[in-house]
């Protein structure tokens, strides 16, 4: 490859990676040379090709949620350019290192996509722009201040004179970049803010979109594998004899200490052939764990009395012993798995020197990392290549165990790519899932029926203690208290006289990670059906119990009005129809919903949803909209329906027929009322899984005057 | 060695004849549209159209279908994305991950191809497939856009 002069100015040092893989296979894979140097670069955001196509360079990982679009909407925003001709690709991370980590963080969570890289990314259109017109005004040598950029064309407009993107890229891509530049008042924006169609839907109509699963290199072998179903056990031994000669086997492999995988020429021929020997386990020290045991340990948490402290206002104990009513409730949450569509899968090609993986994944940076790690390589001699993720939740991005079981196997087979797919079974089987804890509602009310103290007890389950303890804050972690947290952007939205929240560590063995919405979904269970309880228990009317708790929380208070005065809080709504409000902040966003049901012999049907939604900033108000209603997919399936539990120390559900999750039959109206109040930038792809739940939980006691406290719902109505 | 009719052609496939009709078309005929998602028949990645019928290709092995069983997929279902159910997907932006939307496109057309204006209640029993991104309630407004195009 020859690295054109101004790639080499800019110290672009290993181009030459993203390029190994194309002429390690002889032929060009879409996606593996994104980011390559090419002499059209403009900066490192935005390619103008001579035809005038736009390439932006999106590091984030696209998995659904938007965040392509979003983010190509801003950069094209700031660089004035025909939005008709944008087009998209992904940096590789090993690229991404290789200069500098120009493209910054690829972490693809946390609804973190957009509103933590507005800044630079709109920069890097807007100083992309200057770059371009600079070029034009020194090709007519005039002054840059005398020509304007719009819809990719510069005009000079004393002299009329137009040139296009595509014909001054190459020029403006040898120039310096401006110092700085100003960015737009959003009031200003004509492709950001607007319901533009998402630049990846097209190729999802006709199955033309590539997924991991999808992949096909030359020579490629496919694996399956099975991991040892009890979590902290090993691979004790296996009889291969028999399944060595099935059609199409090429190997059977140890993968580290605890799987052994099955490659042949076929996943089918993997999978069959990994189902057909006997495997032998040691189950190791955690075999006699179940749900009953992990209820007892959670459930001692609760009186415990050393806890991690997230939040205190005064003092609540005292308030509460010295209140003439007290009110107390326990709540819980279950297990969950991510179940994204797409199971985990990873390609890797690995030989002594090099190693490559192609894989789903909402961090390429961590990918990368983790195949590094398994292959035995300096990053600098690995690459990851990023395709869409058939869904991703979470379970991408901080594990890559997939990443690295594929590398383990691949190591086996040096100089020939490995396909791993996992089983839907063993994908159940080996998930991050969402933690589990119990949580104890203390509150003393005055004779008016206000609160004077409320005490949040959480037992069990931190995920940073298990994944991430490096993250923790003195110790504590703060992941578990959001939407209770006394600032940032969990932070709790009412306002209490006296309060304390705090968490009694449970950790039992079953791994737990960040799954969509992550605690902000059972913390905003356990506060908002409470307040709905303390509001009846008051005689008081939950919407103004709420509204005298949010004085301080105006923008709280104006998502939940807005969802109150969209349902017609207060009027009389259809015979059999019952209302239940719930609203948070979480994700740096406002959210609130209402949900409608109606409960019929023991039988929910939920009618209608509205959800407001302040997010500061809208970059694309349809896909909040989509957003929004995946939301309540999402969280009303947990609610519904969703729960892992444990027998022998292993997962008993084995797929979706055992772990059932919502379908269209289930699917209220979602009305997404947007109303971003500017000023600050929040998420938006998982603040309404939090309200999902609650809100539909209120709603169905407002109908039937049970209260569910314990997830999932199931058949708790007709009990 | 069996021969199938897919997408109209009729073709050889070198596969054990317990083979999912899925993962012949995935890995025999590099038909990778066809998705797979759960393997038992529930979620609807998988669908295909046989003989106009919507069926979950995971469940169907290759010996169970005949020479001419007339097996039509995602690859196949227009020329040129101009399906109605496609068309009406386009103009509302209906995927979010896309991973289940082959199948789930495959089971709205063959709803609509039997039943031209579905109720509510008919796409509550026919539209089973699973999608955890939550397209749910663009999928129901595509199905009702595509079935007013009249097509």
């Amino acid at each position: 490859m020859t690295i054109s002069t101004n790639i080499s100015r800019r110290g672009f040092v290993a181009g030459a990676a993203a390029a190994t893989a194309a002429f390690t296979f002889g032929f060009r894979i879409p996606f593996a040379d994104a980011a390559a140097p090419v002499p059209e670069e403009v900066n490192a955001w935005v390619v103008v090709k001579p035809d005038d196509t736009v390439v932006i360079r999106i590091a984030r990982s696209e998995m659904g949620q938007g965040t392509l679009t979003g983010l190509a909407q801003l950069v094209a925003e700031e660089l004035e350019c025909d939005w008709a001709k944008v087009t998209t690709e992904y940096p590789t991370p090993a690229t991404n290192l290789a200069r500098n980590r120009v493209w910054q963080s690829y972490s693809t969570g946390g609804s973190r996509g957009i509103r933590e890289s507005h800044e630079y990314v709109r920069k890097g259109g807007a100083m992309a722009r200057e770059m371009l017109i600079q070029a034009a005004a020194n090709e007519w040598k005039v002054a840059p201040a005398e020509c304007k950029a719009a819809n990719s064309v510069i005009t000079h407009s004393a002299s009329g004179r137009k040139t296009t993107f595509g014909k001054v890229a190459s020029a403006a891509g040898n120039l310096l970049a401006p110092a700085d530049v100003k960015l737009k008042d959003p009031k200003d924006w004509k492709i950001a803010g607007k319901p533009l169609k998402r630049l990846d839907t097209l190729e999802k109509l006709n199955g033309k979109q590539i997924y991991g699963t999808d992949l096909k290199l030359p020579g490629m072998l496919n694996a399956a594998i099975k991991d040892c179903p009890v979590f902290g056990g090993k691979l004790a031994s296996f009889d291969d004899a028999k399944i060595k000669t099935m059609p199409g086997v090429k190997g059977v492999v140890r993968v580290g200490e605890t799987a052994v995988a099955v490659v042949a020429e076929h996943w089918w021929q993997a999978k069959t052939a990994l189902d057909a020997f006997p495997i032998v386990w040691d189950n190791g020290p955690n075999a006699n764990v179940s749900n009953a045991s992990i209820a007892e340990f959670l459930k001692e948490g609760l009186t415990a009395e050393k806890v991690a402290v997230g939040n205190t206002v005064g003092d609540a104990k005292a308030a509460i012993a010295a209140a003439p009513k007290k009110i107390e409730a326990v709540y819980g949450y279950p297990y969950q798995n991510h179940a994204t569509m797409e199971p985990m899968n990873a390609t890797a090609l690995w030989t002594e020197t090099r190693c490559e993986v192609w894989c789903p994944t909402q961090n390429g940076e961590a990918a990368l990392a983790s195949c590094s790690e398994a292959a035995g390589l300096p990053q600098t001699e690995c690459d990851v290549y990023k395709i869409n993720l058939g869904g991703g939740f979470g379970r991408r991005g901080a594990f890559h165990d997939y990443v690295r079981q594929a590398v383990e196997i691949a190591k086996q087979f040096p100089g020939k790519p490995v396909k791993l797919i996992w089983s839907r079974e063993e994908d159940m089987l080996h998930g991050a899932y969402h933690p589990v804890t119990i949580c104890k509602m203390s509150a003393g009310l005055d004779d008016k029926g206000d609160i004077i103290g409320l005490h949040v007890r959480i037992s069990g389950q931190s995920i940073l203690a298990a994944v991430a303890p490096q993250r923790m804050t003195n110790g504590v972690d703060m992941v578990t208290f959001q939407t209770l947290t006394p600032s940032g952007e969990h932070a709790i939205s009412y306002t209490f006289p006296n309060l304390l929240v705090d968490h009694a560590v449970r950790n039992p063995h079953v791994p737990p990670g960040f799954w969509r919405g992550v605690n902000a979904n059972q913390n905003t269970i356990y506060m908002e059906c409470f307040i709905d309880e303390l509001a009846h228990a008051a005689g008081q009317d939950p919407l103004e119990y709420r509204r005298k708790l949010l004085a301080k929380h105006p923008k709280n208070l104006a998502v939940l009005n807005a969802v109150a005065e969209r349902a017609g809080w207060g009027k009389p709504a259809a015979p059999g129809v019952f209302l239940g409000l719930a609203h948070c902040m979480a994700f740096g966003s406002h959210i609130a919903g209402c949900a409608e049901v109606s409960v019929t012999d023991g039988k929910l049907k939920i009618h209608r949803i509205i959800a407001a939604t302040d997010c500061g900033y809208a970059v694309n108000p349809q896909q909040i909209e989509a957003q929004v209603e995946g939301s309540f997919v999402y969280g009303l399936s947990a609610a519904l329906y969703g729960e892992i539990t444990i027998k022998d120390g292993r997962v008993e559900q084995e797929n979706f027929d055992t772990y059932p999750v919502m379908l269209i039959k289930d699917m209220p109206e979602v009305e997404t009322i947007v109303m971003p109040s500017g000023g600050f930038w929040g998420g938006v792809g998982e603040p309404t899984i939090a309200v999902a739940a609650p809100a539909v939980l209120n709603a169905i006691f407002a109908a039937t005057g049970k209260r569910i406290r314990t997830l999932p719902l199931k058949e708790q109505l007709t009990a | 060695m069996a021969k199938i009719n897919v997408n109209g052609k009729t073709l050889d496939v070198q596969a054990d004849e317990n083979t999912p009709l899925l993962w012949v078309l995935r890995e025999q005929l590099g038909m990778t549209g066809t998705k797979y998602g759960c393997g038992v028949a529930i979620c609807g990645a998988c669908t295909v159209h046989v003989n106009g019928e919507a069926q979950r290709s995971c469940a169907l092995t290759l010996g169970s279908v005949k020479p001419t069983d007339k097996i039509v997929t995602i690859e196949g279902l227009s020329p040129d994305d101009s399906h109605p159910v496609q068309k009406a997907w386009a103009e509302l932006d209906v995927p979010q991950c896309g991973y289940c939307q082959p199948g789930m496109i495959m089971a709205a057309a063959a709803l609509l191809s039997k039943t031209p204006n579905p109720t509510d209640e008919d796409i509550n029993n026919e539209i089973t497939n699973i999608c955890r991104c939550g397209t749910y309630g663009r999928v129901r407004r595509g199905i009702r856009a595509a079935a007013s195009s009249k097509i």
